[in-house]
């Protein structure tokens, strides 16, 4: 394996870029997922405000992945998403459903129901469409001659629905952990009790997903489980062990921020699984990050850019977080 | 091999499709974008409250724009790989880092700041809120730069070798960005963004215009957007057909097939090429049928000589045709507009003038029918630029045959099926709410797009009643 060179660290800013819109767009997502359970009026106004101001910096996250998936790993780009062919034209649809509903929504009370059910439905299949992308990403890719060779409903598995469903229900606790943080009286009571069941859920399908992973290839065993690497691979299930206890002791006592923050740890923890079953490859069984890598002068050019801009990005995106901090009134942003 | 040309010709039209629908939005929110600038400053520097009304009114119209604009350009960004994923591996070197420096210094700021801009006036303060919408405004014109260097790169491919795996690599970056036909594309785009929202911003003046006035004359608001829209085109109208002609010329040098069929020359002209105005072009027999020509007219547009000769198609292999007609009609539909453009621009000067720019009922209706012309306009002007390009994706060097993903046509079928029936509910249902945001006219204390709760303010959303649900402000802490 080479140094650590450039598609390495291009494999780390968009993995970043990745992180950063399952987070981000996650708990708006999740949201959306669990707004049939917040009941109309009030406490979905507030939900909704919540994230209004934020939802479409977030959602730029994925056109950064995307973006720049095409520029630094373009075989990638187009292998992954022509295999993936009905699960993103899925996903782009859905969002389309749940972006306008942001505005739709507030423009026809009299059609305000329905826009619901768009943000709803469209949060739900785009958290879906993501996690069996991934999932399907994670089983294996057919290639030959630098092109997708398989089938057209190949990313239809047992495996791929579960990582769906995880997403979904991985999502839906990041989002009730948000509106924790972001509300006060009967929503926030009801984001605890959400929060509660939806860590279960999470932590089962966490569970779940990292005990199948490693049958699906030879190679996903011998990453988690060879000598040494175990001693350095059995953290990451540590890690999510000491995560779920900080978090159920703080639902407990109530605390505002502190669910938000460990849901967002079990993120980064499977993010970080991911990337040790995956690393070096980005379409896997065949294609590695050097195989899949654009020229250098590509990669050379992109580079100040994503390590002078990144950080920018994160400082006004903070600024924006920060102009909107502290609790949703029920007055809106007056 | 019939199943693959119907795969790719599917692919083609749902790329014509979403890219067209998603051009609609930004066309108008990069001027939208400067003009709600304008109107901030003025009222910063003025304090008059006309201009804060007029900003929070068009304010609320940016808000779904721009929402719609987001959507449709996530699907952009993605379609590359599903349906073109050739095109992506081969070119995705040189468009994919254009591309991602066009989110990194412009999808961000537009999208970081446009909250604060949205809702955050009373967070902030007035120079924070000027600063917001200043970043969002310059993001969009950022925007426009680099993903018009891209596009322009696949026109006039320059600044690049080709590897073993048949990528291009790109050899000189500045080389590659200012390529030869983006300075002349970029400035006819972002002239049309601004005619377009000049256009609309006057439509809806003049709609006002001419509803109040059979009332009990304009009210303040609708006199200043209607002014300042017809100062705008009075300005920018003759300035893009310079631009325009410039752009064309340009096009003669490096994509001289595509002036070939915008022109309908089928024939070669060695003493003076003749300027077809209208006709129709068949490809079959190679001829303009029933066509309206000028003798050598079209020479002294492109050469400035009446004698000049100018090659046609006959000079280039059939299979290096693009679409004739459609190119044909495009660029006649575009020029059309853009002469309407131009009366509509010395209408209102000489009614400005002679001092009647608000009670001439004709510049009125003449600006009221024009309203959404620069939204066709452009719409026309990018077939005819990008059916020109046929049959290449990247101009000479990638046919577009050999460029699409290896997909089945019944799954195209489906996406673009979806596509259409999904863009038609949501984004009519969004053009509906925009025509119903403009059919009220902009009063003075309008209100911005904050979500007032429980109960909005009368006069923005102007649905019946709150339904009762929402009457009640639920349990609140």
């Amino acid at each position: 394996m080479p140094a650590f060179d450039l598609p390495t660290l291009w494999a780390f800013i968009i993995a970043f870029a990745i992180f950063a819109y399952v987070v981000m767009d996650g708990f708006d997502l999740g949201i959306g997922i669990l707004f049939s359970r917040i009941p109309t009026g009030h406490e979905r106004d507030t939900a909704m405000n919540t994230i209004a101001p934020v939802w479409d910096g977030n959602e730029t996250w994925l056109v950064l992945g995307g973006g720049g998936l095409l520029a630094a790993f373009p075989l990638a780009y187009g292998t992954i998403l022509s295999a993936l062919y009905a699960p993103i034209v899925a996903m782009l649809l859905a969002l389309i459903f749940r972006g306008v509903a942001f505005e739709f929504r507030w423009r026809d009370p009299r059609h305000r129901p329905y826009w619901d059910i768009a943000f709803s439905l469209g949060s739900i299949v785009a958290a879906l469409a993501q996690g069996i992308t991934l999932g399907a990403l994670l089983q294996g890719i057919a290639v030959e001659n630098r092109a997708y060779a398989g089938g057209w409903f190949d990313w239809l598995t047992p495996f791929s629905v579960l990582v769906g469903v995880s997403l979904v229900c991985g999502y839906a606790l990041l989002g009730s952990t948000w509106l924790i943080m972001k509300s006060e009286g009967t929503l926030q009571a009801r984001s605890y009790r959400l929060a509660f069941g939806l860590a279960i859920g999470t932590i089962i399908a966490i569970a779940l997903v990292s005990a199948a992973t490693p049958f699906l290839s030879d190679v996903y065993w011998q990453r988690w489980f060879a000598w040494p690497q175990v001693l350095f691979t059995a953290q990451v299930p540590l890690l999510v062990a000491i995560a779920t206890v900080v978090f159920f002791a703080s639902l407990k006592r109530r605390h505002h921020y502190t669910p938000f923050l460990m849901a967002l740890l079990m993120f980064a923890l499977s993010l970080a699984g991911l990337g040790i079953s995956l690393f070096p490859y980005v379409v896997p069984p065949k294609i590695t990050i050097w195989d899949a890598a654009a020229p250098t002068s590509s990669l050379m050019f992109m580079l100040p850019g994503a390590l002078v801009m990144v950080p920018i990005i994160l400082a006004y995106t903070g600024y924006s977080y920060w102009v909107f901090r502290g609790k949703t009134g029920h007055e809106g942003y007056h | 091999m019939l199943e693959a040309f119907d795969a790719n010709l599917l692919a083609r039209l749902q790329f014509a499709f979403t890219v067209s629908f998603h051009f609609i939005f930004p066309s108008f929110s990069i001027g939208l974008a400067s003009y709600l600038a304008v109107l901030e400053a003025l009222w910063l520097w003025t304090g008059r409250q006309v201009y804060i009304d007029l900003f929070k009114y068009w304010l609320k119209i940016f808000a779904l724009t721009f929402g719609m604009g987001v959507v449709s350009g996530v699907v952009m960004s993605y379609q590359f790989g599903t349906n073109w994923s050739v095109f992506a591996d081969r070119a995705g070197p040189i468009i994919g880092p254009l591309m991602a420096y066009e989110v990194l210094t412009a999808f961000f700021l537009e999208a970081g700041f446009l909250g604060v801009m949205l809702f955050g006036m009373n967070r902030v303060g007035r120079g924070l809120h000027f600063i917001a919408t200043l970043a969002v405004a310059v993001g969009t014109f950022i925007s426009a730069f680099w993903i018009l260097s891209a596009n322009s790169w696949m026109q006039t491919p320059v600044g690049y070798t080709i590897n073993q795996g048949g990528q291009f690599v790109p050899a000189d970056w500045l080389t590659v960005i200012f390529n030869p036909s983006f300075p002349y594309r970029l400035v006819h785009t972002v002239f049309a963004a601004y005619l377009t929202t000049a256009l609309v911003v006057g439509a809806v003046g003049a709609w006002h215009l001419l509803r109040e006035r059979a009332r009990n004359g304009a009210s303040e608001g609708a006199r200043v957007m209607f002014s300042m829209a017809m100062g705008m085109i009075t300005v920018v109208a003759p300035l893009q057909i310079l631009a325009g002609d410039q752009h064309g010329l340009n096009t003669l040098e490096h994509q001289p097939v595509k002036v070939m069929a915008m022109e309908g020359h089928f024939k070669s002209y060695d003493n003076g090429a003749p300027l077809v105005l209208f006709g129709w072009p068949d490809e079959a027999r190679a001829e303009v049928l029933y066509n309206v020509e000028i003798p050598k007219a079209s020479s002294l547009i492109l050469k400035h000589s009446l004698d000049a000769p100018l090659k046609g198609l006959d000079s280039v292999e059939r299979k290096e045709w693009p679409p004739v007609a459609i190119v044909f009609w495009a660029f006649r539909v575009m020029v059309g507009l853009g002469m309407l453009m131009l009366a509509l621009a010395v209408f209102s000067l000489w009614a400005r003038v002679r001092h009647r720019l608000y009670d001439w009922k004709l510049l009125h209706l003449f600006a009221l029918a024009m309203g959404p012309a620069g939204f066709v306009a452009v719409i026309a002007g990018w077939v005819t630029t990008e059916v020109g390009r046929q049959p290449y994706t990247v101009h000479g060097l990638l046919r577009t045959s050999e460029s699409a993903s290896p997909l089945q046509a019944p799954a195209v079928a489906s996406s673009l099926l979806a596509f259409i029936v999904v863009y038609f509910i949501v984004f009519g249902a969004g053009v509906f709410y925009i025509l119903r945001l403009m059919s009220h006219p902009p009063h003075a204390g309008e209100e911005g797009p904050e979500r007032g709760q429980p109960v909005r303010a009368a006069g923005i959303t102007p649905a019946p009643a709150v339904p009762g649900s929402l009457g009640s402000p639920g349990g609140g802490a």
